[in-house]
């Protein structure tokens, strides 16, 4: 057999309360297979409690070559953020 | 991305894992010779970790659109190469300790600038790397430090491993900046490209610069009659290593190159029933799971 084991990503939440973070892919032939793979390869110094594996052809990206068009409607909207107005200093728990 | 970008980042990330994996040879060799079991638990921990850095290193090179199977046939073929030291001979328990301190510390010195590196991937795997490098450097310390207060017989053993591994790991920065050897590298380009930070030799005196004083505190000689403080550069004057050698245990005339790859291959093969077995079984859950 000359096929390559299918390649997952590897998310790890690093303590309860934080988010599952990509750390990085491997190879495994499924997903049980991945997981345990992933505490070898990933965890070894105690960097998480939790864990998820994703086969990589399984995620859907945004183009990087139409990332100035695609994130540009988020651009002239300063207006979305706490900091854009104005506000006499006298008004406090603003 | 530009190609040529492309195509040395493979070469070199691919390099540099294949060293990761073959790098687990010479010290297996002493797992078994381990003096104490706690001594054998941090060497089994430290050659997983090799292969860990493998395994990062490779996905990161995949992630430039070459497969597994693509990088482990270039190794195995040596149409890719990994680093001339692990073609050197671990005669000693002494060498363990070198290894550590010395091979590992030089790898640092590399490695630190590179998760500072323009691509990601690779700059990400060796933040990973280097936090964990640093446990081998100590480890390998702490080894020889105990045999440096030991014996005379364990102090010589010591001693000998240092004379044997500090000229091979000079060695490990590769060719010098100037002189014939320069021409063919590749140092300039990949410094434009953000790849490489420092050069060769700025790499090697900063790692002679480190080391001396280390030497100092194991009471160990090292094996450089001119080696000496220069005031007026800030720096350690020292004879640089056997450029000739280097080449020659590049192309496959070191002491250990035939048996290091025939191992690699030998593993390879020998493993192949399971990579089979495994992908048969997850193949026939899946049918399973299909029809259900």
């Amino acid at each position: 057999m000359t096929s390559e084991w299918p390649l997952w990503e590897v998310f790890i939440r690093a303590r309860r309360g934080l988010s599952h973070i990509h750390v990085g892919s491997l190879h495994a032939p499924d997903a049980a297979m991945a997981v345990r793979n992933a505490r070898d390869v990933y965890t070894r110094r105690g960097e998480g409690v939790s864990i998820w594996v994703v086969p990589s052809d399984q995620i859907t990206a945004s183009s990087p070559d139409e990332k100035d068009a695609f994130f540009d409607p988020a651009g002239d909207k300063v207006y979305r953020h706490p900091t854009f107005y104005e506000v006499p200093a006298e008004a406090k728990h603003l | 991305m530009p190609e040529a970008y492309r195509k040395t980042l493979i070469r070199q990330i691919a390099q540099h894992a294949h060293s990761e994996i073959i790098g687990m040879q010479p010290e297996g060799n002493w797992i078994s010779r381990a003096p104490s079991l706690r001594r054998k638990a941090i060497l089994l921990a430290k050659v997983q970790d090799e292969a860990g850095h493998g395994l990062y290193l490779y996905a990161a090179a995949e992630t430039l659109g070459v497969s597994r199977d693509q990088l482990l046939e270039q190794l195995h073929t040596r149409k890719q190469k990994y680093s001339s030291i692990f073609n050197y001979p671990t005669l000693t328990w002494a060498d363990v300790g070198a290894i550590g301190w010395l091979v590992d510390g030089a790898a640092i010195t590399n490695q630190v600038p590179l998760t500072r590196c323009s691509y990601g991937p690779y700059a990400r795997a060796m933040v990973r790397i280097c936090k964990e490098e640093s446990f081998h450097q100590r480890q390998g310390f702490e080894a020889l430090l105990t045999l440096t207060r030991g014996t005379p017989a364990q102090k010589a053993m010591a001693q000998d491993a240092l004379d044997r591994w500090w000229y091979p790991s000079l060695a490990m920065f590769g060719p010098p900046d100037t002189g014939e050897q320069v021409s063919g590298g590749h140092t300039e380009q990949s410094m434009r490209w953000g790849i490489k930070r420092f050069s060769n030799d700025e790499l090697r005196q900063r790692f002679v610069d480190m080391t001396v004083p280390q030497s100092e505190v194991l009471g160990l000689t090292i094996p450089d009659p001119d080696l000496r403080w220069n005031a007026e550069r800030g720096h350690y004057d020292f004879t640089p290593p056997d450029y000739d050698e280097l080449f020659r245990v590049i192309k496959g005339d070191g002491p250990c190159n035939a048996q290091r790859l025939a191992h690699r291959v030998a593993a390879h093969t020998d493993g192949a029933w399971v990579r089979e077995a495994a992908a048969a079984y997850a193949a026939k859950r899946r049918a399973e799971t299909e029809a259900a």
